[in-house]
């Protein structure tokens, strides 16, 4: 099944899910996706002015283009999403590697799809990393056989 | 063909990336390597990327942690070399869970050995009654 994780390029979330069979749907792929071809429009992210354009889908258009722009990258992750994994206010998406208002938005388009939803913390000790890690694996076989690539 | 980038951070007491290095250099397989000072990353079509690893994972399975990565190794446009230093983007999310790695392993082992953790206690919120006391207290004080 195709996992989104939250925060989106989060190492751990992506690791444990595709170490218990299922596909994590990380922000990594849609970037990957921009800066394959061999020239680039606006390096690094080769985030265009076409993107904001993209990010209308998810938001309106008095809705600042940064929070749209992010929106072309998140948006078609959270559509491909059976079932996600959310890490609840994660320290790095405060300030400026992160965007309240498209972390927001991520967080209710989300739970609006009504797909299984496993909401968490990070684990700040030893009992709690593997309580953490036991609600993950636990999440991950309730949804089935996963899809291997 | 679809090729891919995955970053392997290793935060093992026994493997370290040069070890890494030369297992995958020794697989002979169709992949960039290039080792860093958190691990290694491997740049190569998917399918082969995808297998070269989870086989080089099982050197430290608890302490080998994988993820897929946008840019290809030295891509001029990511690469702090060419960008005069700084932290290059996705740095500090990795900086962020690598501290939580070790914490992360033990989980992981004791799900191997089917250990069932204790649930965490909630903390209850304080009770409107309880506050309205406590200030009552303080005002007579």
């Amino acid at each position: 099944m195709k996992v989104f994780i939250y925060p989106t390029n989060s190492l751990i979330l992506s690791d444990l899910v595709e170490r218990f069979g299922h596909e994590p749907l990380a922000v990594m792929q849609e970037i990957s996706k921009r800066v394959s071809n061999p020239g680039l429009d606006s390096p690094p992210m080769n985030i265009t002015p076409e993107d904001p354009k993209i990010g209308l889908k998810y938001a309106a258009v008095e809705v600042p283009s940064g929070v749209r722009g992010r929106m072309a990258l998140n948006g078609p992750l959270i559509s491909k999403a059976e079932a996600a994994i959310i890490v609840r206010d994660p320290v790095v998406s405060f300030g400026c590697m992160g965007c309240a208002r498209t972390n927001e938005l991520v967080n209710f388009l989300i739970r609006a799809k009504k797909i299984p939803i496993l909401d968490l913390d990070y684990p700040s000790s030893e009992e709690e990393a593997k309580e953490f890690v036991f609600k993950i694996s636990q999440f991950l076989k309730s949804l089935g056989q996963g899809e291997k690539k | 063909m679809d090729n891919i980038t995955k970053m392997m951070v290793i935060n093992s007491s026994k493997v370290l990336p040069s070890d890494v290095v030369i297992k995958l250099y020794e697989s002979n397989a169709d992949v960039m390597i290039k080792e860093t000072c958190f691990g290694v990353m491997v740049s190569g079509e998917r399918a082969v990327v995808d297998k070269l690893l989870s086989e080089t994972r099982k050197m430290d399975p608890y302490g080998i942690f994988i993820k897929e990565r946008g840019f290809a190794p030295g891509e001029p446009n990511r690469c702090r070399a060419t960008r005069r230093g700084g932290a290059r983007p996705g740095f500090h999310v990795l900086e962020t869970e690598e501290r939580i790695l070790p914490q992360i392993a033990e989980g992981l082992r004791a799900i191997d050995k089917g250990e069932i953790p204790r649930q965490k206690m909630k903390k209850k919120k304080l009770e409107l009654e309880k506050l309205k006391e406590i200030i009552e207290k303080a005002e007579v004080s």
